[in-house]
């Protein structure tokens, strides 16, 4: 801020206040600075580490010295098929999880845009799920679906379906898995576009209502055009946290049966931590990244064209 | 349309909520039946509907599972992640909103999308070379990550909504800015300051992934806690519901009281983004 030297009355600005004036000329990097140091130190030097981690053979353990491989621990991922597996995992449980979360989370948009009239009842419960702790999520679930005790198969019973192994099917295991995730994050979707609906103006609608369009005809040429900026931002926000979804998957089947449901962040995270290979690890790990940015700002360029 | 019709159509409507809302109930209704259950009639072969609640599973829980050690460990965490990351986090989104640093904002929204396990692998090494794992430092450090993005994001929002004329009228006043902010900003944000608050104590809560790897014995957390008490082969269905209803308990609670802030808070960068 520049304090020009006119004639001004001039502010009772304490003068002598050393320390207060030299904060308020430097206030645009002072406030933020604390915070960015932190947050540097905290995401970006450990993801420099990472990177320079992704070039080295070594062991968790300092005894063993580390040597530099170069790019040998990416191919080494190229040529895994327990890697190639983890990623087709992981896009199977987003492309099964993320689109039905959209539909469904529009679907009960509009519902509770038609329905809801300032019932916080409703709202709380909505919320329910998705702020729930996932482990005590996936526990309760994981007892749902026990194969032999668990009251989905009693259900599906009940309607004359077969008993299922859920968890225990390694074909069954992923879309299990997606159906956890659309119960926990389908509120979000529709949270975020009631909240687009609610700020649609009345006018189109009324025009609409007067030319006597049909309701299919509101919602594809009125309700889907103003109501797609917020599709896109749920859309982006379930794709990126679908593909690095690990609490669930992990606590629920560890991977398994076998390595049915191991997604690519559950297959670092045993590399990792259970055969303590490092270098192996962070090169996953940067695998990963760059696929989730790759999504995001996929997600992002496709909603500029659109 | 007649009034018979939208009378038709509003039952339909409503009886359509009723059962996503009954969907939606369902796992907590009967984690908590599970919960009041003894183990003969939780692993009975037809489900047990009616039965007499027992409080057993509780007490075994809390007994023999040092339950409220782990609970005050979570707390620790969560308050401290909170208070650390609000401090660190209300000038930075002040300042954003003021200046309209987007660099700075644009660089706040990417770390939200960084997956958290790229982060564990280094901050493990570090933290072993330094003596840290197990300790709450690591832990709140970790935490960190999750908290400081996310109340800067939520409270940008908030601050933008200021008009700027109350702080001129401050500085002429003889105020300096950074008096203007404590005494007439932050006041006035503070219904960003209880939503990004409860929200960023709500995801540290639920963390998992960072304190399983970086907690210790004296630091274990109670996510982590329920797990290591699941992966210990335990059958006792009736008792990992209750440690299911133990966690999930305080997050509903406080849900049920703030929820218009909250889903405010979880819309806010969604519908601006």
């Amino acid at each position: 801020m520049s304090l020009a030297p006119t004639s001004t009355p001039a502010p009772r600005r304490p003068v002598s206040g050393g320390f207060s004036s030299w904060l308020d000329r430097n206030i645009r990097w002072v406030f933020p600075a604390p915070a960015m140091i932190a947050l540097m130190v905290l995401t970006i030097l450990p993801l420099a580490f990472n990177l320079i981690l992704s070039t080295q053979e070594r062991s968790v353990s300092d005894a063993l010295p580390s040597s530099y491989v170069g790019l040998g621990n990416y191919s080494a991922a190229l040529k895994d098929e327990r890697f190639w597996n983890s990623v087709k995992l992981m896009f199977q449980f987003t492309g099964i999880a993320v689109p039905l979360q959209m539909l469904c989370g529009l679907g009960l948009a509009l519902l509770l845009n038609r329905t809801m009239r300032a019932s916080g009842l409703v709202r709380a419960v909505v919320l329910l799920p998705m702020i729930s702790t996932p482990v005590a999520v996936a526990l309760i679930w994981a007892l749902m679906m026990d194969p032999n005790l668990g009251v989905l198969n009693y259900f599906l019973e009940s309607l004359g379906l077969g008993r299922s192994l859920w968890l225990a099917d390694s074909r069954l295991v992923i879309p299990a898995l997606a159906l956890v995730d659309l119960w926990q994050w389908t509120p979000l979707v529709s949270l975020i576009l009631l909240a687009g609906l609610q700020t649609m103006p009345d006018e189109p609608f009324e025009a609409a209502r007067i030319d006597g369009a049909s309701p299919w005809q509101v919602f594809r040429f009125i309700t889907w055009p103003m109501l797609q900026p917020a599709a896109f931002a749920a859309l982006t926000l379930r794709l990126i946290d679908a593909l690095k979804t690990f609490d669930i998957i992990e606590v629920m089947t560890q991977g398994g049966p076998g390595t049915a449901s191991e997604t690519l962040n559950v297959y670092a995270y045993h590399t990792g931590f259970e055969f303590l290979r490092v270098g192996y690890t962070a090169a996953l790990l940067t695998l990963l990244l760059v696929t989730v940015a790759v999504v995001a700002v996929g997600v992002n360029l496709l909603r500029r064209r659109a | 349309m007649t009034a018979h019709e939208s009378r038709t159509r509003a039952i339909v409507l409503n009886t359509a909520l009723t059962l996503v809302i009954l969907v939606m109930l369902f796992p907590f209704v009967w984690m908590i039946m599970m919960s009041l259950k003894t183990q003969v009639e939780n692993t009975a072969a037809t489900p047990v509907w009616i039965f007499r609640p027992v409080l057993e599973n509780y007490v075994n829980v809390i007994q023999r599972n040092n339950f409220l050690a782990f609970t005050k460990n979570s707390l620790i965490v969560a308050a401290s992640a909170t208070a650390i990351g609000m401090l660190l986090g209300l000038p930075a989104a002040y300042s954003i909103a003021r200046f309209r640093q987007r660099g700075l904002s644009l660089w706040i929204l990417i770390s939200r999308i960084i997956p958290y396990i790229t982060f564990l692998l280094p901050l493990f090494l570090v933290f072993t070379k330094l003596r840290l794992i197990g300790s709450f430092t690591a832990l709140i450090l970790s935490h960190l990550i999750i908290t400081l993005p996310m109340i800067i994001w939520i409270t940008i929002a908030f601050f933008e909504d200021i008009p700027t004329d109350l702080e001129e009228a401050a500085l002429v006043d003889g105020s300096s800015r950074a008096g203007a902010f404590v005494r007439i900003i932050l006041p006035l944000v503070a219904p960003g300051i209880v939503t990004a608050g409860i929200l960023a104590m709500i995801f540290s809560w639920n963390q998992f992934l960072f304190s399983l790897i970086l907690g210790g014995p004296g630091t274990k957390t109670v996510p982590v806690a329920v797990f290591n008490f699941l992966s210990y082969g335990s059958q006792d269905y009736g008792a990992i519901a209750a440690a299911a209803v133990l966690i999930t308990l305080p997050i509903i609670i406080l849900s049920l009281t703030v929820q218009r802030y909250i889903v405010k808070g979880l819309t806010a960068g969604g519908v601006k983004g």
